[in-house]
């Protein structure tokens, strides 16, 4: 067992479950369709393996049944916005059917408008955040697009305890033995708070430091 | 510019008076005297972005289109690309352009729509690809975050600017370094929200360096439609076709010279008095 593998091992067991980052990243495109006042709001995440994005969190429009849809990076304004990293805003989208179409394709509802920001992490671009329909000549577009990047802030941090969470299990998963038995203990530990669980993990990373 | 009588790197006491400055300006350069009549006639822009449509009514002819593309190998290649267009973007970009410069050239390079795994390679090959074209403009709207392509698009930039391609690429206002607008070789460009197409401002702080229009911009767009934008995206091809009207009228001005001139005809310096 190498000290990487011990090391993930704990991170995997105080990084938090996937229902909490998936609830983090739920409440953020909930407020953001709040604030925007707009029919939906959505996060995909960046598949690299896979060369994908996929859809993580969606509030308004599509709710149900889009999480875990996946299309490939290349398509469309979300691959744009995506590859380029440059946030974008564009109307009168349904003006175009093809485009349209292409849109929903890809998202299963036809916006006329839409605003989309990359979520950058340090040096890599991890997704994007759409927001979808919100109401006609309300506010300031400069000013929508400050408070989209605010947004984007917050969710690419998100999306990036996420992945590391994921890399994390997924070396966790490939381990057989103490790794996983040592990040199941760690998370408990983690979860009960108290002086003494503490106290025990502080003694669980000095004898890994000294290793 | 070095010569057989010139000292490349520096400049000796008695040679300062050999180097003649082949554009001096009438004081302090106006609008009327950068670009008044100027239709880009004979400029080159180049659009590096996801393809342009070529007979979009609002662009019109595009002379050259290549694609850069992945080999089985993970190289990347220059191969001809049909004109046409990805996703919309590099043809929103090139009706601006012709919007502004009616006359220039419009050339596009390809260097999206292959998604997003080597997609800073295909950056990074379509400038280097646009800077041996030697372009007289090339518009960049989009940028990397990638730092191991930092020095070489730095690089890059710096040939541009020694060969007297004006780059122009688009700023952004996230919480990230990204590249390669930040180069001061570069022309950096983000928005402002003034319906006037030839209203710029000069940034007193940069690295942004010039606000351009980019809210609420009738763009053209796949399928020879249009769609309303806002974003930097935007802004940058105004500045890219600017700079073409300028050149057109002047094309001895080095990137440098149509920088300044540039700032001192930005709208907050009176440019549009």
């Amino acid at each position: 067992m190498t000290d990487d593998r011990l090391l993930a091992a704990a991170a995997a067991g105080s990084l938090g479950s996937e229902a909490e980052h998936r609830a983090l990243l739920q409440g953020i495109v909930e407020v953001a369709r709040a604030i925007f006042g707009s029919q939906a709001a959505s996060i995909f995440l960046y598949d690299d393996e896979a060369d994908e994005l996929v859809f993580e969190a969606v509030s308004g429009e599509g709710e149900g049944d889009l999480v875990g849809r996946r299309f490939p990076s290349s398509v469309g304004i979300a691959g744009w916005v995506l590859v380029t990293r440059q946030q974008l805003v564009l109307d009168d989208a349904r003006s175009d059917e093809r485009f349209g179409r292409g849109v929903a394709e890809s998202t299963g509802y036809v916006p006329n408008k839409i605003l989309a920001v990359p979520l950058l992490h340090e040096e890599d671009a991890l997704g994007v955040l759409e927001v979808l329909d919100p109401p006609a000549g309300m506010r300031d577009p400069l000013a929508d697009m400050e408070l989209l990047s605010l947004f984007a802030g917050q969710a690419a941090a998100a999306l990036a305890l996420l992945r590391r969470a994921r890399r994390a299990r997924a070396v966790l998963d490939e381990a057989e033995g103490t790794p996983a038995l040592v990040a199941r203990v760690a998370g408990l530990l983690e979860r009960r708070d108290d002086q003494k669980a503490r106290k025990l993990l502080e003694a669980l990373a000095e004898v890994l430091e000294t290793r | 510019m070095s010569g057989p009588h010139l000292p490349a790197w520096s400049l000796t006491a008695n040679a300062a008076e050999a180097l003649a400055v082949p554009a001096p300006w009438p004081g302090a350069p106006s609008r009327e005297w950068a670009l008044d009549g100027s239709t880009g006639k004979g400029v080159r822009v180049c659009i590096l972005d996801s393809g342009v449509e070529g007979g979009h009514p609002l662009v019109g002819e595009v002379q050259s289109s290549v694609a850069i593309v992945t080999r089985e190998d993970g190289e990347t290649e220059v191969v001809p690309d049909e004109a046409k267009d990805v996703c919309g973007h590099g043809t929103a970009c090139a009706g601006i352009v012709r919007m502004l410069a009616p006359e220039c050239e419009i050339h596009s390079v390809r260097v999206l729509g292959e998604g997003m795994t080597g997609s800073g390679e295909l950056i990074l090959s379509g400038l280097r690809h646009a800077v041996e074209q030697g372009f007289d403009v090339i518009n960049m709207s989009l940028s990397t975050t990638k730092r191991r392509f930092a020095e070489v698009l730095h690089d890059l930039a710096d040939t541009a600017y020694f060969q007297r391609t004006v780059l122009v690429a688009s700023a952004h206002n996230l919480p990230v370094e990204s590249y390669p607008w930040r180069f001061s070789s570069v022309i950096s460009v983000g928005s402002h929200e003034a319906a006037d197409s030839l209203v710029w401002y000069a940034n007193p702080s940069p690295p942004v360096e010039l606000f351009a229009r980019g809210v609420d911009v009738e763009v053209a767009w796949l399928h020879g439609s249009t769609l309303r934008c806002s974003g930097n995206s935007f802004a940058a091809p105004h500045v890219a076709a600017i700079a073409a009207l300028v050149l057109a009228k002047h094309p001895e001005l080095t990137p440098f010279q149509l920088k300044s001139v540039l700032y001192a005809t930005a709208s907050n310096a009176g440019g549009d008095a």
